[in-house]
């Protein structure tokens, strides 16, 4: 479905992706994990598009679209949940989720996807008019997915999805991610919590100072040792 | 002291005045809003409008409702042209250089207009049932002054109404607080700056008209006072915010009117000067003007 070939990308002129080759099958959910600064940030904004590489080629369904300005890879199904929730908070809850379906014209799909939006959190429906700036950090993510949710994905990247939430809702979160990727969405999820992230994923890869370090079945990595010692505490 | 007749008077006149600024202001603040560039060369679209509205008038003597709209098209269409020509080019360059790019449009258009023009000012006469005079006692308004207001309002609760419940509006919204996550919505951000553009420079192109009808005389450096004016007014209203370009372009009416109708007439010659001492007092005391927040910068 997405597949990364040797993409280097630059900030100016330090090179923060040193060729990155990473694929992405449908209907999995796969996992970058890695240290501050490994790269998995700059990887999601190079495939939505916010970044370009300077070499490399990113190709979508088999379609290169290395070259394409993100507004149409939106279009093409990909949606981008930002690190740090970039909720735009002067808006209400109602218009952020709005704007997540703004390439999208047919009303009742775009209600009906909401519907289902506020069943997978309620909260949202409860300050449904309210400034998205007045919500709790927990329902800002919750609004961030929600929002890439309303585009109708095909594949969902999700950036930090459980940075700074309590535990519990980090149980809760994941629980949503996985009920997401049954309903058939493809999902690249960046997390800090490798542990959490391996437990859901299909597939995984290990990013470090911008190369991948290792890549493998999920299951395999959270067995690995390097992997065990590195990112998952034990 | 001053007699209820003055003193009312007085208001009309700064309602007018405040309407014509409120106007300009509108899109200075939201392109400011979107780019975070102080479009000097909006005044500049506001001698555009008069001047094609004076062509309108004399050359075709097109009905008026005429005279109204086409300075409006073409003050949208001169605004497009420029963020495409000068501004889309420097979208990634820093902020001052777009800053200093507006100052050589503004420079720009107002010598093309002095070379295709000429500097010689023109009057600038409506047709008689615009300048047709009220009078209740002492107090006295032209059917223009009343046209002027009323247009005004229509106009702003019109792009309200837009900017408060369409898509593309919600979507001018969005990009003016962050273009990143606007580009991840799937909005074309090229094209929602184009568009505020296009709204800015059609409300400066029919402020120009007013202008140019209020005063009767047009010339082609009559849009770089309005427009520094404009720019205190969205300040005082805090820039980027609509309603606060709306209610700064009428506290700015307000001051002026009421500096020159209220203090002796010796002050009267300082009215420009005190408009900016008021900037500077409300920077001093509250940057971020009335409507607006702590800025947040994305980097």
């Amino acid at each position: 479905m997405l597949r990364l070939e040797n993409v280097e990308v630059y900030y100016g002129v330090i090179r923060a992706l040193k060729g990155i080759t990473l694929e992405v099958k449908k209907g999995e959910i796969v996992s970058l994990i890695g240290a501050n600064g490994a790269g998995k940030t700059t990887t999601l904004r190079t495939i939505s598009g916010l970044l370009f590489p300077k070499r490399g080629n990113i190709y979508y369904n088999g379609k290169n679209i290395t070259n394409i300005p993100p507004y149409e890879r939106v279009g093409m199904g990909i949606a981008h949940s930002p690190e740090g929730r970039e909720i735009f908070t002067g808006l209400t809850v109602y218009e952020n989720l709005i704007l997540g379906a703004y390439l999208r014209n047919n009303r009742s799909e775009i209600d009906s996807d909401m519907k289902w939006i506020f069943s997978l959190f309620p909260r949202l429906y409860e300050r449904l008019n309210k400034p998205a700036g007045t919500l709790s950090g927990g329902e800002q993510q919750m609004l961030a997915i929600g929002r890439a949710l309303m585009a109708k994905p095909k594949l969902l990247m999700l950036d930090e999805p459980s940075l700074g939430l309590a535990p519990i809702l980090v149980e809760e979160l994941f629980e949503v991610i996985e009920s997401i990727n049954k309903k058939g969405t493809t999902i690249l999820l960046v997390e800090q919590n490798a542990n959490m992230a391996l437990s859901i994923s299909k597939r995984a890869y290990v990013l470090e100072t911008g190369t991948i370090k290792i890549e493998g079945d999920a299951k395999e990595l959270q067995e690995n040792e390097e992997v065990k010692r590195a990112y998952l505490g034990a | 002291m001053f007699s209820l007749p003055y003193v009312t008077q007085q208001f009309i006149n700064a309602i007018i005045l405040g309407s014509i600024y409120a106007l300009v202001a509108i899109g200075l603040s939201m392109v400011y809003g979107i780019l975070r560039l102080i479009n000097f060369a909006h005044g500049d679209i506001l001698m555009i409008g008069a001047y094609t509205g004076l062509f309108l008038l004399t050359i075709y003597k097109a009905p008026f409702a005429v005279v109204l709209i086409v300075p409006m098209v073409v003050g949208g269409l001169i605004g497009v042209i420029v963020e495409r020509v000068a501004y889309r080019p420097l979208r990634k360059a820093p902020e001052v250089a777009l800053l200093i790019t507006s100052l050589a449009v503004s420079m720009f258009i107002e010598n093309l207009a002095i070379m295709v023009l000429s500097p010689r000012p023109r009057r600038f006469l409506i047709p008689s049932f615009l300048s047709r005079s009220h009078f209740y006692g002492a107090i006295n308004f032209r059917n223009i002054d009343v046209l002027i207001v009323l247009l005004t309002i229509i106009l702003v609760i019109v792009l309200t109404m837009f900017v408060k419940k369409t898509k593309v509006g919600i979507a001018m919204r969005a990009t003016a607080e962050s273009i990143n996550t606007s580009y991840l919505m799937g909005i074309n951000v090229n094209n929602i700056i184009m568009l505020t553009f296009a709204i800015g420079s059609l409300l400066a192109g029919v402020a120009g008209m007013m202008f140019a009808s209020k005063y009767g005389r047009i010339e082609p450096f009559m849009g770089f006072l309005p427009g520094l004016k404009a720019f205190v007014a969205s300040v005082i209203g805090g820039i980027g915010s609509l309603p606060g370009a709306v209610v700064g372009g009428y506290i700015l009416g307000f001051a002026e009117i009421f500096f020159v109708g209220f203090l002796p007439p010796q002050l009267s010659g300082y009215r420009d000067g005190f408009v900016f001492l008021l900037l500077i007092i409300v920077l001093l005391i509250k940057p971020s003007g009335i409507f607006g927040q702590a800025e947040k910068r994305e980097v």
